[in-house]
Order: structure tokens, then sequence, then C-alpha cells
């Protein structure tokens, strides 16, 4: 079946099963691996993504729910040459260690951060309470949020 | 040059990483002709394997099929030569492997492996590791007591066969006595990215790439597995997502199996375990029971600790024995004594082996150790932390090995600045707060933790590294030491940039693979910073030595002086690691240096205890840890804050649940780690008391210290906050209720 489908803001069209994950169609056809599996079952949130800007777990959903709509993946923040402030303070306080729930933690803070400018620490553990890390005790992504919300003013936009 | 080490440098994969180009091992493209490829399991915790059938309704001309036959020898090389690759005609475990499926398309691979069917004729599973040290043997012709060990001191020290009663007449000489015992359980590590890897076969010989801790265990297992010399065996570490202990032994096992698959087909062999599998067939953390009876004098000074650990070992002994030694090793806690008997055995039972996972028996000792210090202080009506400040290990105390401590020790400013920054003393003095139906309390555990090898493992291990001078004023590191996620690459980068004095951009970190580095030691037992971390200082200094002595010769800038030292021939410097004189120790007697140095901490929690639901969460979490030197302090900061929510994670929800030796949540909807919302705000002091022989002015291994303390503290905290004693873990809403109902009788 064909679907098209809006991707870090560039039409794509694939001819895949409807019911195909939307994780498979982005790390498969699409070529877009920064979106991690980590459990297949919506739990670990390593695989978030935005779908027409509110996350999701690219695992429980079909591709074929997304015709017409626009998903964002981590790619979609900030190339490597040119990271968003979100992305770069994951870098700088130590959000990121071994880097396999970062893609989805930095969605999901994306998604925070553009609903809630100015979190508090709770709002921000509430906000990533989806994303599961075992590398980092969390308060260094707590850090990069916030210092990244800094960084990015009232607006909360992410510029990339 | 402003120096490198000291400062937060941001980690060089962070880039890749949070743009999301990092190459993890699933990430990687298929290669043309590449197959997947499945395990077979027993699903029977013990039996006899009768038979395999293949059902007929599949069509299996495009399957490679893998059997117990196919595999000569069928053995995966670690300490003891034990475990079989694939499970020929016993079943020693519920997740034993028996058959091995590949096939280029997936979905018929899973219908492939639903269509065969094992013929096991079931026995009863030994399950319970002391029953097992009387029950017949797990694996035939070999005993269920993997290993012993015994450490004494003092009066103790009269021969194994009459410590015990020696050690029982010095408790019976001591005015306060307290006996107790203490539980844990397993855990899974649940390192984010499942095991994986890819394995080919050319000419040079077999190809492996994957999600791996220690690179040179693999090469040794594929080594050994198929007969081949060293240099046709490669052995390449993709960007690995997280190990924690969990990567280190186990991709082995699978490093055979897709190399038997690709070796049969022809083809590359892709295997990725799902999570599922991953938590059902991987190593855990050993269980453990700790029978403690220490002796103390009435004002509270510790005279004399008798502990007895038995630790369930799994099926097959894998790393079970240098587990089992470390959880030894660090059962007298941080404490002095004057007598001591600690005698450690493991036992095999009918479960998946257990393997190395961060604290590698340490935090299963001390989980008891500090519970019964607890117990102790309330037998003397002493406040927890006040009884531990009286008997920190100090300069010039020996511990339970026998090792004179002569520098390095902070455990007293440890337990100070934690105290401080949590306002314990207030905290405690006030008593616990309750709030409705919340009752709030403050715990605390002290605690070391040895870094690097055991005893004489560094000087037996040699492990070496190397730097490159390359063209243009560069150098490059090359070793077999990984990055899993605790920034390895960064802080060697640092390491070696001070010590050459060169900036950071300088210096490169060569990929690792076995082809291209020398064999460095495991990427474990807090080794790495600290061991192969003053290998690289070392080196970078000679090959910096010899570019500063060409610039005296001939002038120059350090890039043009070390061009023309490459243009007349290869300039690199492999440094073998030398251990420090003073490390003495002793195998047969288990006495002497048990580490070169320990790191030091106190965990401080605070936590709300729900007096309807027994639901815990931690609100406050303070920590202080002598790290030596911190040569990246965020990263640094990290490693302790993981280790420690992991820790919290064991302590309160992390339990696998058996049923007949199958786990019974296998799933991250039941096997529950902390959430950001779980885990408590987190303070956390650096202390800096440097080890004279650690890299970058000081540098101690810290990387499993962290898993030690956590549990403890919390249960320390419940105690107070509820009047609840817990001995056993996890401290679960079930545990709480049943203690409370014990109370009440």
């Amino acid at each position: 079946m064909k679907v098209t489908l809006t991707v870090n803001g560039s039409h794509r069209e694939l001819d895949v099963p409807p019911l195909m994950r939307l994780i498979d169609a982005l790390r498969g056809p699409l070529g877009l691996t920064g979106t991690k599996e980590g459990c297949a079952e919506g739990e670990c949130g390593a695989c978030t993504v935005l779908l027409d800007g509110d996350p999701v777990c690219s695992c429980l959903v079909p591709v074929g729910q997304c015709a017409g709509r626009s998903v964002t993946t981590v790619e979609g923040l900030g190339s490597i040459d040119h990271l968003a402030p979100l992305q770069r303070m994951f870098v700088d306080h130590g959000g990121a260690q071994c880097g396999i729930c970062t893609p989805g933690m930095l969605v999901a803070a994306e998604a925070l951060l553009r609903r809630t400018p100015k979190p508090t620490e709770a709002e921000i553990r509430e906000g990533l309470a989806g994303n599961l890390c075992r590398c980092t005790g969390y308060q260094r992504i707590v850090e990069s949020v916030k210092a990244a919300a800094e960084l990015r003013g009232d607006r909360g936009e992410g510029a990339a | 040059m402003q120096p490198s080490v000291g400062v937060s440098v941001p980690r060089v994969d962070g880039a890749a990483k949070v743009a999301g180009t990092a190459l993890y091992v699933d990430d990687l493209p298929p290669l043309p002709g590449e197959l997947h490829g499945v395990t077979v399991r027993s699903r029977v915790a013990r039996g006899r394997l009768r038979g395999v059938t293949f059902d007929p309704a599949i069509d299996w001309s495009d399957v490679t099929i893998v059997r117990a036959e196919d595999v000569t020898p069928n053995v995966v090389a670690l300490i003891v030569d034990d475990q079989p690759v694939l499970a020929a005609d016993v079943i020693r475990h519920a997740y034993e492997p028996v058959v091995l499926l590949a096939c280029a398309d997936r979905a018929k691979l899973a219908r492939a492996a639903a269509a065969v069917t094992l013929e096991v004729d079931p026995l009863p599973p030994i399950l319970d590791p002391e029953a097992a040290l009387s029950a017949d043997a797990v694996v035939e012709g070999r005993s269920n007591l993997q290993k012993r060990y015994l450490i004494t001191k003092g009066a103790a020290d009269v021969g194994d066969e009459a410590s015990l009663a020696a050690i029982e007449a010095a408790l019976a000489g001591c005015e306060v006595v307290v006996r107790g015992r203490y539980t844990t359980t397993h855990q899974e590590q649940l390192y984010l990215e499942p095991q994986g890897l890819i394995a080919r076969w050319d000419d040079h010989g077999v190809h492996v790439v994957g999600s791996i801790q220690c690179p040179y265990y693999v090469h040794k297992a594929l080594t050994k597995g198929f007969d081949l010399p060293a240099d046709r065996v490669h052995v390449t570490q993709a960007v690995t997502g997280g190990g924690f202990g969990g990567k280190e032994e186990y991709p082995s096992v699978l490093a055979l199996h897709a190399a038997l698959l690709a070796r049969k087909s022809g083809r590359p062999v892709r295997m990725i375990y799902d999570r599922k599998e991953d938590l059902e067939a991987t190593t855990k953390r050993h269980p453990a029971i700790c029978d403690v009876a220490t002796g103390c004098d009435r004002d509270g000074t510790l005279r004399v600790l008798a502990m007895r650990v038995v630790m369930d070992g799994g099926a097959y002994v894998t790393l079970t024995p240098v587990v089992l030694s470390r959880g030894a090793l660090h059962a007298a806690g941080a404490y002095r004594w004057r007598d001591a008997r600690i005698e450690a055995l493991a036992a095999a039972t009918n479960t998946p082996p257990n393997g190395a996972f961060r604290g590698f028996g340490a935090p299963q000792t001390i989980w008891a150790i500090e519970r019964h210090l607890d117990a102790v202080a309330r037998e003397l009506g002493r406040d927890p932390l006040d009884l531990r400040r009286q008997n920190l290990l100090t300069i010039g105390d020996t511990t339970a090995t026998g090792q004179k401590l002569a520098f390095s020790v902070a455990g007293l400013e440890c337990l100070d600045k934690a105290r401080a920054d949590s306002g314990y003393d207030e905290k405690r003095r006030r008593g616990p707060v309750a709030t409705g139906r919340v009752a709030r309390g403050i715990g605390a555990a002290t605690f070391l933790h040895g870094a690097g090898f055991t005893g004489s493992g560094e000087r037996n291990l040699k492990g070496k590294a190397a730097v490159d001078l390359v063209a243009g004023g560069r150098l490059l590191i090359r070793t077999g030491s990984t990055d899993i996620g605790q920034g390895t690459e960064t802080v060697f980068r640092q390491i070696v940039a001070d010590a050459a004095g060169l900036p950071i951009g300088a210096v490169d970190y060569a990929p690792v693979c076995t082809t291209h580095v020398p064999d460095s030691g495991p990427t474990v037992a807090s080794r790495t910073i600290m061991i192969v971390g003053s290998i690289v200082e070392s080196a970078a200094r000679k090959v910096a030595a010899r570019v500063a002595a060409e610039r005296d010769r001939a002038g120059g800038t350090f890039a043009e002086a070390g061009d023309r030292l490459i243009a007349a021939g290869e300039v690199t410097e492999l440094v073998q690691y030398v251990s420090p004189d003073y490390v003495k120790w002793d195998d047969a007697t288990y006495k002497g240096d048990a580490y070169p140095v320990f790191a030091w901490s106190c965990f401080i929690a605070e936590v709300d205890v729900d007096l309807d639901t027994f639901e815990t969460t931690v609100v406050g979490f303070w920590s202080a840890t002598d790290v030596g030197r911190a040569v990246n302090p965020v990263l640094c900061v990290g490693q302790i804050e993981g280790g420690a929510l992991q820790a919290l994670g064991w302590a309160l929800t992390e339990e696998i649940v058996w049923k007949d030796g199958l786990i019974q949540n296998p799933r991250l909807t039941n096997y529950i780690i902390p959430t950001a919302l779980d885990a408590p705000h987190m303070t956390t002091a650096l202390i800096e008391e440097p080890f004279p022989f650690g890299p970058g002015g000081g540098a101690k291994g810290i990387g499993e210290l962290p898993m030690d303390g956590g549990a403890p503290a919390v249960a320390a905290a419940i105690e107070h906050a509820t009047g609840l004693s817990l001995g056993a873990l996890p401290l679960s809403p079930e545990r709480l209720l049943a203690a409370s109902r014990r109370n009440a009788l």
C-alpha cells in the first residue's frame, strides 16, 4: 500500500504494508536509524517520535496511521553539524551516556519544551517519565533540559 | 596549554549520539546475502533431550540449521569449560540454547522457530543454592560447589578447620553480639540496547561486529571455538548501548552462535535479541544469602566479624569465581575488625548462569554488612552513622585481608560531607515525620570499592595499550578498552592530551577492533581509567618525549618534529601495565593487598513510605565519593548517579520472578526499572584524595562503586520512617506489609 507522509519536513512516499510499525518504516525504507528500539512494547520510549507534534512510541504505531501526517525524529531536531540547542545541552551537561535512550529522550524533551518552555524539575521528570534511561540516573538529563530551556528563551522554540 | 584533565570537556561521541548518526550494531546496513539468526531454547529447567523435530509443514530448504553435533568443540571458553555452545542431550536451565536457525526472511524465521519441537524428559530442577550444595550434580561429574573462599584475620587465622570454632570463641568474648541474615535477588543489567552482533567469514577468517564490552573475550571464545589462529579472528565493537557487565562474557555465546550459522550458511548472519530473550537468557546479578555475626564493645567499637556468603551461580560457572571473590573481599565493609572469618561459597543451580553486573559481588555483601551495622546500632542505641564513623577504616588500618591502607583513604570525609549536605543530623534528631498517611525517614550507608583486578590479577593480566604518533602532530590511542557509554574515549583523550602537552582535539581513538588494537584487558572491574588510563598516559609521555628530543635536536613545532620522526619510521609506544611494587597478594591464603586502592563513599537516602500501600518513594539523595581525581567531573558524576539509581531500582522494584526455573516477568512491562519520576533529585559531591599511581594526577576507579550503597541506604531510611527493618531485597510493599504484621504480633 502507498503511504504518503511528511518526515522531518520532507514529503515522503512509501510502498509498504499498512500495518508495518512506524519504527520499521523509519529505520528501513526511510533510512532513519536514529530512532532506537529498546523493548518493542511501548515501555522504554527509546523509539519516541513526534506525530503531528505529539510524542508517540513508534513501535506501537502502524505506518498506515501516519498517512497525511507529520513525523519528526531525532534527525529532524538538528544535524550533527548543526545541533539544536537541546541536543548541544545533552552533550555538554552529561545527558547522553550510552546514547540509546537519547534520541527518544530528546524528542520527548522537545515536545515538553514546546508545551512548557520553562519547566520546573518536577515538570521535566513528568514530561520524560515515558522514556527509560539506565545510564544517567536522570539528573544530568534534567540539567540538560533545564539548560536548553534557558537557551531557547521564553518562546520555547528549538531552532535547529 | 589549558589542561584537559579536571575539565568537563563534552564527550567526543556526544554529537553523533544526539544527532542519531551513531551506528549501533542494528543500525549497520545489511550485508549482501545477510541472514537473520535466531535461537531455539529449552523452556524446561532440567531434563534429558530425547530429540528435536522439525515440522514438515515448513519448507526448510532456505533455513540454515545448526545443532550440537555441528559444534566441535562444543564449549564456551571461559574460566571453566563446562558450558556447551548448544545443549546436546542434557538440559540444565530453562533458556539453554538447543537449535540455531538462520533465514533471510524474518517472518519465515519466526514461523520456523515455532515449528521446532524439543522432546525433553523433565527432571526435578535444583533451584535453591543452599540445598544445591548437598543435591545431585547440576553438571554431571562436577561438584555443585562452584567455588569457595575463606578469609581469616586475627583470632580466626588458625587454619581452615579450626577457624569456625575460633571465630565463635572470639564472638563469645564480646560484650555485644548481633546476628542476622541478609539476602538479595537477581538483577538484570537492562542496558537499553539489547545484545546483538553480526558474523561473517571470508579469506581472512571470521569477523564479528557487535555490542561488546570486552572484544578480546569474544576473540578468545572464537579462537578456541573454531580452533583458529589468533590472526584469523577479527572482533570489532560497534557503538554499544550500555553494558554494566551484561556484555562482558555473554557476547561470547552470541558470537559463537552467529559465527556457526554464518559458517554453515556461507552468509553473513545478524543476531539481535529482542528484550524478552535478552531478559531471559543473558546473565544477571548473583542472588546471595549472607549470614552475619558480629561482636563489639558496649561503646560501639567493632571487634569480631563472621560472615558466610552463599551465591547462586546458575547452571554454569562462567565468571562466578571472580564475582564471589569480589563479594568476599568486600564483606567486611569499610570497617576495622580485629578478628574476621569470611567464608564464601557459590552453588550451581538449574537457572541461567549468573554473571558480571556492576559491583560484581560487592553489592550483595555490602548490603549485608550495612544492614547489619544498622542492627548493631539499634542494639547499642546508637545513631547508625555515628557508629560507622567510629569504626571507619583510615590510613594505617588493616582490612580483613591484612591490607594496610597507606594512602587515598577518604571514607570519613565522604561521610561528613554527605551528612552535612543532607541535613542528616537534624532530620534524625527530629525523628520520622508522618504527614497524613506518609512517613518520611532518612538513612545512610558508608562503603568502599576496590578498583582494578583483585589481588595479583593486574600483574597476571599484563594489559597493554599503545599511543601512535600520526602526521600533523596528532596522537592515536590504540586500546581494547571500550566506551560503552561511560566515556572512556573522552577521558582517555584527556589523559593523553595532558601527558603529551597537546590539546584534546589532537588526540584520536582507534576503532576498537582486535586486529588493530592490543589487549588492554577487559573493560570491567573499575579498572579502565585507573589501570588502562595509566598505561595510555605512560605511552603518551614516551611518544611526547621522543618528539621533544627531536625538537631539541632540530627545532620546529611538535607537528614538524613529529612529521620528521614519522618520515624516518613508525613512531609508536606499546606499554604494558606494571603493578606498583607495594601490591602483594597471596592467592593461596587470600591475604595481602586485595586491590591497589579503594574508592570510598557515603550515600544518604530520604524516603517517603505510604503507610497504607507500603510504597516507598525516594525523595532525596545525597552522596559524597572519593574518586581520587575526577578527570572529567560531569562524566564522573554521571557514573555515580547512574549507578546509584540502578541500586535504588534493585532496592525497591527490580525483581526477577521465578516459577519452576522459568522467569515470569521477562518484559519491561513487569520488570520495573526506575523512571525519571521514580528517581530522586541527586546531590553528588566529589572528594579528591589522589591515588599516587593513578593517571591524570591520581584517578581511582569508580564505575562499580555506586551500585554498592544505594540499597542499604534506602533500607535504613525505611527503617527510620517506619521502624520496619528489612534484611531481604527488594523492599517491596509486600515485604513491608509482612514485616508490619510480624511487628504487630
